[in-house]
């Protein structure tokens, strides 16, 4: 009796897996991440990874190789084949904030074998990834759709409250 | 003088002008690569969407006055813009022929490697420094806008709105705050898409090879300011021709002082044989003279005769 209630509980358990995206099971996954690293000049992303990861799927979307499905792409693949998934997946702790600081410079002029001479910082990694994505999908491109200005911002900017005078104040917004 | 010995002198003038040739010519082909750490920006127009944050950020790094238009204002690419007093650094938005997504171009000085500015300017007002920065004096310019004729890039500005000390101006790569002290220009650094990035000029160029290597589909088989005019700092990637998207494809590989080098070369020859050469023919034809005065006097003599 109990192993026949067993078999249908670690059924009904496989089934609620098989349903689920495999790959980020088991893991404690943070469901809104705060991005902070351009606060400065504008309100802080509150980037929403649960409502991502249902429409994504699969984590190495974002991820590449460091979660997720391995790595397909064939540039990739010729040393990676056989990387498996790394501690590291937060996007901060391979993508510097400071990609072209002297210390950056230095560091990469004495690893001049390194292959992953061209990774881009943190804040371009973001960009290119989000807005790449983006642009397909349809999702938001424009800059305040993401990034509201405070105020140190839009005087950084000479826009909203310390918009330019003369301003023909015909097409607003930021980019797109 | 005698004449053998006349002969002789110009014999050995010749022979002297013939062997200026040599090191003239060692002028010419003299080319300048840049300073060994001398630092650049590799531009990436595949990855610009046009936020203009970058004119925001030269605005506030050089302290220049406020723009007519917010930086948050995207009418301002239905013209094409250049640099100016006011902005050392502007975007450009141009549809390609293909009809693809738009591309946007940020202009500023690309800081040649020879600055054609520099080569024009009389006050010597310009210097390229160590770190690959094209910077200017401002106190010593005189304001004879040669540098604007001279750059082929046609990027210096010009302080019109001064009535009395009018200057040339233009883009520094923030030399002052921050390149001398080892920082990336405003510009790069506050670009979201990293669509610049600050390195060594050399490694910037293995860098961008490497990119069209790796995705030859995405990009023109060609690095802008690799070679064009003996090399810029600054260097450019693009998806669609560059001559469609604002730049000169024309310019050809030889710094714009090449066009004047040889000329200015035979300069010196000129002044210190020329002299000689030409006291040398007046002797000559002073002394002709003399030797005919008899017969010269007589048929003067003779047209006088009705």
């Amino acid at each position: 009796m109990y192993a026949v209630r067993n078999w249908l509980i670690g059924g009904v358990l496989i089934g609620a897996l098989a349903s689920a995206p495999s790959i980020c099971l088991g893991k404690n996954l943070p469901d809104s991440i705060a991005l902070d690293s351009l606060a400065q000049l504008y309100e802080k992303v509150k980037f929403n990874h649960a409502k991502h990861i249902s429409m994504v799927k699969d984590c190495a979307e974002c991820h590449h190789h460091t979660t997720g499905t391995l790595v397909e792409d064939a540039n990739c693949v010729r040393c990676h084949k056989n990387s498996n998934e790394t501690k590291i997946v937060a996007c901060k702790g391979c993508h510097s904030a400071q990609p072209f600081s002297a210390e950056a410079l230095r560091e990469k002029e004495n690893n001049r074998r390194l292959y992953h001479q061209d990774k881009p910082g943190l804040k371009g990694a973001y960009h290119q990834n989000c807005i790449g994505c983006h642009a397909k999908s349809g999702g938001p491109t424009g800059c305040k759709e993401c990034h509201p200005l405070k105020k140190v911002g839009e005087a950084f900017y000479n826009t909203g409250e310390y918009a330019p005078r003369q301003t023909p104040g015909t097409e607003k917004g930021h980019g797109h | 003088m005698k004449r053998r010995d006349f002969l002789k002198a110009c014999m050995i003038c010749g022979a002297a002008t013939t062997l200026g040739v040599t090191p003239k010519k060692s002028w010419g082909a003299g080319s300048f690569e840049g300073y060994p750490d001398g630092m650049g920006v590799l531009v990436d127009l595949t990855r610009c969407v046009g936020c203009r944050s970058c004119e925001a950020a030269c605005n506030k790094e050089q302290k220049l006055p406020t723009p007519d238009r917010p930086f948050d204002d995207p009418s301002v690419f239905h013209e094409k813009r250049r640099p100016t007093e006011r902005a050392y650094t502007v975007v450009n938005k141009y549809e390609p022929k293909d009809g693809g997504s738009p591309v946007y171009r940020k202009i500023q000085c690309n800081h040649c490697n020879e600055p054609a500015c520099l080569t024009s300017c009389f006050v010597n007002a310009y210097t390229k420094t160590k770190e690959g920065a094209v910077v200017y004096n401002s106190k010593v310019c005189v304001g004879c806008r040669n540098c604007m004729i001279a750059c082929p890039f046609n990027v210096p500005g010009y302080s019109y709105s001064s009535a009395f000390n009018p200057v040339v101006k233009k883009c520094i790569f923030c030399y002052e705050t921050r390149l001398k002290n080892g920082k990336p220009p405003a510009c790069v650094e506050i670009c979201p898409q990293e669509v610049l990035t600050f390195g060594h000029r050399r490694e910037l160029i293995k860098i961008g090879h490497e990119r069209i290597r790796e995705t030859p589909d995405k990009y023109v088989d060609h690095i802008y300011g690799e070679k064009e005019v003996g090399g810029t700092g600054w260097l450019y990637l693009s998806s669609v021709p560059f001559d469609q998207v604002g730049f000169d494809a024309t310019l050809g590989n030889d710094p714009i002082i090449s066009n004047v080098k040889e000329f200015l070369g035979t300069v010196p020859m000129v002044l210190s044989i020329w002299p000689a050469l030409f006291t040398g023919f007046h002797l000559l034809s002073t002394r002709n003279k003399n030797h005919s005065d008899h017969g010269h006097d007589h048929s003067e003599q003779e047209d006088h005769k009705p």
